[in-house]
């Protein structure tokens, strides 16, 4: 299979490559501390022009997108956005998304950001949906058209400030805005996957070039994006849900709050009876008290040696300095300083349940 | 991208090199291999007077992107373990041939060095 190229590809210089989703993207340019660190310190610039972006217009757009996510769509105003999940009919978590109501002067009602390569599915069950519902919107893929480029870090605000005539402290957290970046029309949102402040900029692929270079920062790949949404407890497709190998409701993702069940979409019952009946199982931080790192798919067990569980995904905390991990436990184990064991390469290594996010932010 | 391959040492294709002293080897990984891996944060090694086999793994390095295993490049007896990389192990990642060295053995069969790469059969390898 044809790795698909960010229309950043060959703009940078000599990152270490990796596949993702369908797409070949940058894993590490420098080293995943030091990109984390700039995250952190100052700022970074990540290439993540591999998420989809699919668009939704027309008298329905709001129905439509209304009834295929988890959250509230109707509560957005021009220029707001939200993080949701889209559920199937058992309430599992299928994909999670931001979903933005444009500014007024988009041609788009609508814009929500599936992960790297469910652009297509996504579109597919948009459309199929729409047909057998009897809707009327346009749902499409602009995948292809947009670059999208993620400025994160404390000093993010200031970089970004000399590149547009916007004034960003009119733009909070979760809003959306149509502007220039470096003369390039733009859109902006107050969004991210690092726990910094920060931007995600969405633009045309044929300028991505001057957007990027335009920005004098970090450059950073996966890797750094992988430690800093690790630290901060956020979840990764695939890693903490996946529909077939990781099969998890948005309460068990520890997601809840994106659940708006005063709405009418599918899972919605699933979840209102989850909901009433609470979880067997809940997503919970681990920190690891002896040496090793705790990876995907390593086992969990209690102090006795009983399974309770497996790694979702874990890391070497650059900021903490301490071995991290998230996985799905029974409740009662879902509360911090419960003791539980990592199983590495056969040896039990001790660990103990953390709240997430790990780290003050 | 260019690598240090240091001409007196010798290799093993799984990218770990060995220096000799007498009937003493120093073993290490390449500087290719750290930077292949990236940050290392956890080096875990045999313990001293261990019995190690040519070819077979010793131990594990782990950085924040991988795991990998470290083969023995040749047979004998741990003597030494670089105690330093278990609160240092980024300087596997600084000094790979030097603070950054792993394990001194007691040779058992000083012919199984003919068996490694030298600096220029290495070079070509990773280039």
């Amino acid at each position: 299979m044809t790795l698909r190229q960010s229309p950043l590809a060959g703009v940078y210089e000599e990152p270490t490559l990796t596949g993702f989703g369908g797409w070949e993207m940058p894993v590490e340019f420098d080293s995943i501390r030091t990109e984390h660190n700039a995250v952190r310190e100052t700022a970074g610039k990540f290439d993540v022009s591999h998420m989809g972006q699919v668009t939704v217009s027309g008298p329905d757009a709001l129905e439509l997108t209304q009834r295929l996510t988890t959250n509230d769509v109707g509560a957005l105003d021009p220029g707001d956005a939200q993080y949701a999940a889209i559920t199937d009919e058992d309430g599992v978590v299928i994909d999670d998304t931001v979903v933005y109501r444009l500014p007024a002067k988009s041609d788009d009602d609508y814009l929500f950001i599936p992960n790297a390569g469910h652009d297509g599915e996504m579109t597919e069950r948009w459309v199929t949906h729409r047909d057998e519902w009897g809707l009327t919107a346009t749902v499409t893929n602009r995948t292809e058209e947009y670059a999208m480029v993620a400025l994160q870090g404390p000093d993010s605000e200031s970089q970004l400030s000399a590149e547009t005539t916007l004034d960003l402290t009119t733009v909070g957290r979760f809003e959306v805005v149509s502007t220039t970046v470096s003369g390039v029309e733009s859109l902006v949102a107050r969004t991210g996957y690092t726990g910094e402040p920060g931007f995600e900029i969405l633009c045309p692929v044929a300028e991505a070039e001057t957007v990027w270079t335009a920005l004098d920062c970090q450059p950073c790949g996966l890797g750094a994006r992988d430690t800093l949404r690790l630290e901060m407890g956020f979840l990764l497709s695939g890693e903490e849900f996946h529909p077939r190998d990781e099969p998890r409701t948005p309460y068990e993702a520890d997601i809840g709050w994106t659940v708006a069940l005063d709405t009418d979409f599918v899972g919605r019952d699933a979840l209102a009876a989850q909901d009433g009946d609470g979880v067997d199982e809940k997503l919970v931080g681990l920190e690891l008290l002896d040496r090793g790192v705790p990876r995907h798919g390593y086992e969990v067990t209690d102090p006795d040696g009983a399974t309770l569980g497996h790694v979702t995904s874990g890391t070497m905390s650059p900021t903490l300095g301490v071995p991290i991990a998230l996985t799905y436990l029974p409740t009662a184990y879902a509360e911090p300083e419960r003791s539980v064991e990592v199983v590495i390469r056969g040896e039990p290594k001790e660990a103990r349940t953390r709240a997430t996010p790990f780290i003050d932010r | 991208m260019s690598f240090d391959v240091p001409e007196d040492l010798r290799y093993l294709e799984s990218h770990e090199w060995v220096s000799t002293d007498d009937d003493t080897a120093r073993v290490g990984i390449t500087d290719f291999a750290q930077d292949e891996l990236g940050d290392v944060v956890f080096v875990e090694l045999p313990a001293e007077s261990d019995e190690l086999a040519a070819g077979e793994e010793f131990g594990v390095v782990e950085s924040i992107k991988a795991v990998s295993d470290i083969y023995a490049p040749v047979s004998g007896t741990v003597t030494a373990v670089n105690e330093a990389l278990f609160d240092q192990p980024e300087l596997v990642n600084e000094d790979p041939f030097d603070d950054g060295w792993m394990l001194e053995v007691e040779l058992s069969d000083e012919s199984e060095l003919a068996e490694l790469l030298d600096a220029a059969a290495y070079r070509d390898q990773i280039e």
